[in-house]
């Protein structure tokens, strides 16, 4: 192996680090602020609401990210009132088409994970809090959001890592992120396999941290589950 | 704005893309099943390796699953694609044959979504073996079966019927992975739009038909895993 080339070539492709890493987080973000609405509108809404919660939940589920990807980046420009628009100077930029294209599809997973959080929580813990005279709004805040929170935690630690995976789509449409870097290195040298195991190592590493984080999160939120170290008392059975 | 012929536009006329994006679709579709083909066989292998109690294997098999979940597929998918030709190309060479080899970016695309899905099937098999409870195994075993009997009539249908639901996210997961072949110049249902937009001009309109295109395998494939799964749950009380 050639460990200058190795080298070489993690100086070119750290660059792309904060790129990936700002797509990845932003549209966490964003989509987080679509999943939440969504799911609540697919639990409590009324009947069309849920249907139409269900049907975005099922289109960006049931088709590829790279779909929905083209769709928006070249798609949006077909249509004259969009070029037309207030939103054209947006939607003509790869960065935010890549942007609403992974928002809007880890809203549609993150929407599922929360919902489930919901739908998890048990049914006693809230007539619990009715029966001690919390109103809806402080049996909410208090009580059902807490449990299905932690209950969601590890889907969307995993949605976390799925998400840095597909921002490697936004080098398709010219975005010079980690994967863009990567290939663009490929095709200039031609030597794949080293190219490959140095990008994959960054990817390896940031999703090691990420995972690393959301489990310490999920430990400070589980804390009441884990065994309490009491000091043993004399002629307590070993 | 021309948009009155849409259907003349997908349409089997000589101006119609239909027969062409539904030629694209079923290369998807075969894409799809190659790769979780050689997904289901390296899971299995992977799974196999992870249970047993042979420490070099079940070391191999998690490196493997633990790479191929952390680096996006599409590093994965230029690395077989370009590195295939490469690898191909030497091994010609050794063998005495010069020149460059071209590795078909078909067969590069089904290498390169099947050891990612396999990476995915390893999990829903080692999770399904658990879930068959060690009573079973031991009743067969106590009415004398032979290990390979054993696995053949008790282990391997129970495991099936545990791994069902997980493998048809799988193949969800696989078929829409397959679109990111279209970047090797595949023509399936994703490469097939692009060239329709691209000759067309009109990129919404083809990026939706296949979007929805993706929609209906998926919904037609959900429908069948869905009777697989009654099938195997038959002798089930519930």
């Amino acid at each position: 192996m050639d460990v200058a080339f190795l080298w070489q070539a993690l100086l070119t492709l750290l660059p792309g680090v904060p790129l990936t890493l700002l797509l990845a987080s932003l549209s966490v973000l964003l989509g987080f602020l679509i999943a939440a609405p969504v799911a609540a509108m697919r639990l409590w809404g009324p009947r069309w609401l849920r249907v139409l919660g269900s049907g975005y939940v099922f289109a960006f589920r049931s088709t590829p990210l790279l779909v929905q990807i083209f769709l928006i980046y070249y798609g949006l420009g077909q249509l004259e009132s969009v070029r037309h628009s207030f939103l054209w100077p947006v939607l003509r930029e790869p960065f935010w088409c890549a942007i609403i294209a992974l928002s809007l599809n880890t809203g549609a997973y993150g929407s599922e994970i929360l919902r489930g959080g919901f739908l998890s929580v048990p049914h006693g813990q809230i007539e619990a809090a009715r029966a001690a005279g919390m109103a809806g709004w402080t049996t909410f805040r208090r009580v059902t959001f807490p449990l299905a929170i932690r209950q969601a935690l590890p889907g969307y630690g995993n949605e976390l890592v799925l998400m840095v995976k597909s921002t490697s789509l936004a080098s398709i449409i010219t975005l010079l992120e980690i994967t863009g870097l990567a290939a663009r290195l490929i095709s200039e040298t031609y030597r794949v396999i080293e190219v490959f195991v140095v990008a994959g190592l960054i990817y390896l590493a940031l999703n090691f941290v990420l995972t690393t984080c959301v489990a310490l999160m999920d430990r400070r939120l589980t804390a009441h589950l884990r065994p309490v170290n009491t000091p043993s008392m004399p002629g307590d059975p070993a | 704005m021309q948009y009155p012929d849409f259907l003349a536009l997908f349409g089997f006329g000589p101006q119609g893309w239909g027969a062409a994006l539904l030629r694209g679709a079923g290369v998807t579709v075969l894409l799809a099943l190659c790769g979780y083909a050689l997904g289901t066989m390296l899971g299995g292998l992977a799974a196999w390796a992870k249970l047993s109690g042979r420490p070099v294997a079940r070391a191999i098999a998690s490196t493997y699953t633990t790479v191929l979940r952390g680096i996006p597929d599409l590093l994965v998918i230029y690395l077989f694609y370009f590195g295939g030709s490469q690898a191909l190309t030497w091994l010609m060479g050794q063998l005495g044959r010069q020149g460059f080899v071209d590795l078909p970016g078909f067969v590069a695309g089904a290498l390169a979504i099947g050891i990612v899905s396999g990476a995915q099937h390893t999990e829903v098999y080692r999770g399904a073996f658990r879930a068959v409870s060690t009573g079973e195994i031991e009743a067969g075993r106590a009415v004398g079966m032979s290990r390979t009997t054993l696995a053949r009539r008790i282990v391997l249908p129970l495991v099936l019927r545990h791994a069902l639901p997980g493998m048809g996210n799988v193949w969800q997961l696989t078929l829409k992975e397959s679109a990111l072949v279209s970047v090797t110049g595949v023509v399936e249902l994703l490469r097939t739009a692009q060239i329709g937009s691209g000759s067309t001009g009109r990129p919404f309109d083809f990026f939706l038909a296949a979007a929805l295109l993706y929609l209906g395998i998926a919904s037609v494939s959900g429908v069948v895993f869905h009777r697989a799964e009654a099938r195997t749950q038959r002798g089930q009380r519930r």
